[in-house]
């Protein structure tokens, strides 16, 4: 694994997030068939997500590459790649991402958390030998409504979870790096689940608990 | 469904995000997640983080022609072929480890019948059906077995499992499953090495069957 690219710098914390965490107040749409509009704050980039889920709407997908295709060519590189094989592998992901647009849910994710988790998962099967086994998707029944504050609920606890980062020191930026976007040999999973990241975790648990009672409203009794 | 009290480890959920863990492992997991909400929000939770992370990375140069070729593959590029989807008690991942297909069960003796859905150095996923109030002869294992019930329920001596919940019991437990009263017990189990019964018949059947 490469170890090139690794930041260990306070320039790393200096560096951490400055674009694309700002939220704009948009009107959204959703699905065309709906007239109604929901006013919501949330992402440029899940604002984009859902244009192409929605429209299919390709200038909003040219954004989405060009905020996140660099980004996750870095995660590529810091988790081993070499330059040629990184850009495949973004290639795949952003293919995925317009194929899979339909299964993204912004009650439950930002457009980066779902990025991130087809990437991540990508990344995986480079060195797995067979496929991580994935959950069931959950399906979102044909006549549910947006729920805007639950978006905005969303939206809001992940802002928090990218403040909350950028008050880490950098050698904490460095260690979640590390477990969220390397290869990890099995015996360093406890070590870094061990990590003292109180604020964080507090930030997850909160995140959970909302997240945890979206999933109960959204499953069908 | 009965109320899910018996959940995935923490650190077990972080490793099979990260994709460390033995693929059938990974399947009870993935199918774990399926049936329980706490733990896909857990999982859900992580992506979050790592999605934070993403956003935060300094920027790579990408070839200047890279979006061109992305948008010229976008409509030629084959669609991903579609989940696995959930029948009956399995969920999508069991569907997937079954190859679509209901299960083919081999009679064990006693009213049990199990299917291997794989066996190989990285361990052993396997379906089981017990039948109502009977146990699976006591046994240990070499390494951890992770246990997720599907239908009905078993007791043993590490406690109650019912529908979705998961038991994960490490080497030195000898136990007993034995299923509930309800109708029988249905459970998809995974070990990171063979079984072996206490008993002196099932241990020399042990090759035979595989569990």
């Amino acid at each position: 694994m490469s170890l090139d690219g690794r930041l260990t710098t306070p320039d790393a914390f200096d560096a951490f997030q400055p674009e694309g965490s700002g939220s704009v107040n948009v009107v959204l749409r959703r699905r065309s068939k709906e007239s109604r509009v929901t006013p919501a704050e949330r992402s440029e980039q899940t604002q984009w997500l859902l244009a192409v889920r929605d429209q299919r709407d390709r200038e909003a997908f040219g954004r989405l590459f060009d905020f996140f295709a660099p980004r996750l060519k870095a995660m590529l590189i810091r988790g081993g790649l070499r330059d040629g094989s990184a850009e495949d592998v973004v290639q795949d992901v952003m293919i995925s991402v317009w194929n899979k647009a339909s299964q993204f849910d912004p009650h439950r994710a930002e457009a980066s958390a779902w990025i991130y988790r087809i990437a991540r998962n990508r990344q995986i099967d480079l060195y797995r030998r067979k496929p991580l086994p994935e959950p069931e998707l959950l399906q979102e029944p044909e006549s549910s409504e947006p729920d805007a504050p639950q978006i905005l609920a969303m939206e809001q606890e992940a802002a928090q979870l990218r403040e909350a980062l950028q008050k880490l020191r950098p050698e904490q930026i460095e260690a979640l790096r590390h477990a969220y976007m390397d290869e990890l040999p099995h015996s360093e999973i406890s070590r870094i689940t061990g990590l003292p990241l109180g604020t964080i975790k507090s930030r997850i648990r909160l995140g959970l608990d909302r997240l945890r009672r979206d999933l109960t409203d959204l499953r069908p009794q | 469904m009965s109320k899910i009290t018996h959940h995935i480890p923490e650190e077990m959920l972080c490793a099979y995000a990260a994709g460390t863990l033995p693929q059938p492992f990974a399947v009870v997991i993935a199918a774990h997640v399926s049936l329980c909400d706490a733990c896909r929000a857990a999982v859900e939770t992580e992506a979050a983080l790592g999605g934070a992370l993403l956003s935060g990375m300094v920027p790579a140069t990408v070839s200047e022609d890279a979006k061109e070729r992305l948008f010229a593959a976008l409509d030629s590029a084959p669609l991903p072929p579609p989940q696995q989807r959930g029948s009956g008690i399995f969920p999508a991942p069991v569907m997937e480890a079954l190859n679509g297909q209901p299960p083919r069960w081999k009679m064990l003796g006693g009213g049990i019948r199990q299917q291997i859905l794989s066996a190989n150095a990285e361990g052993s996923l396997r379906l089981l059906y017990i039948p109502r109030g009977r146990a699976v002869p006591e046994h240990t294992h070499g390494g951890l077995e992770l246990t997720l019930v599907l239908q009905g329920s078993f007791s043993d001596c590490e406690g109650w499992f019912g529908t979705g919940d998961v038991e994960v019991a490490s080497d030195d437990v000898d136990h007993q499953p034995v299923a509930g009263d309800e109708g029988p017990c249905i459970c998809l189990a995974a070990t990171d090495a063979p079984l072996r019964f206490r008993a002196m018949i099932p241990r020399l059947l042990q090759p035979l069957f595989r569990i």
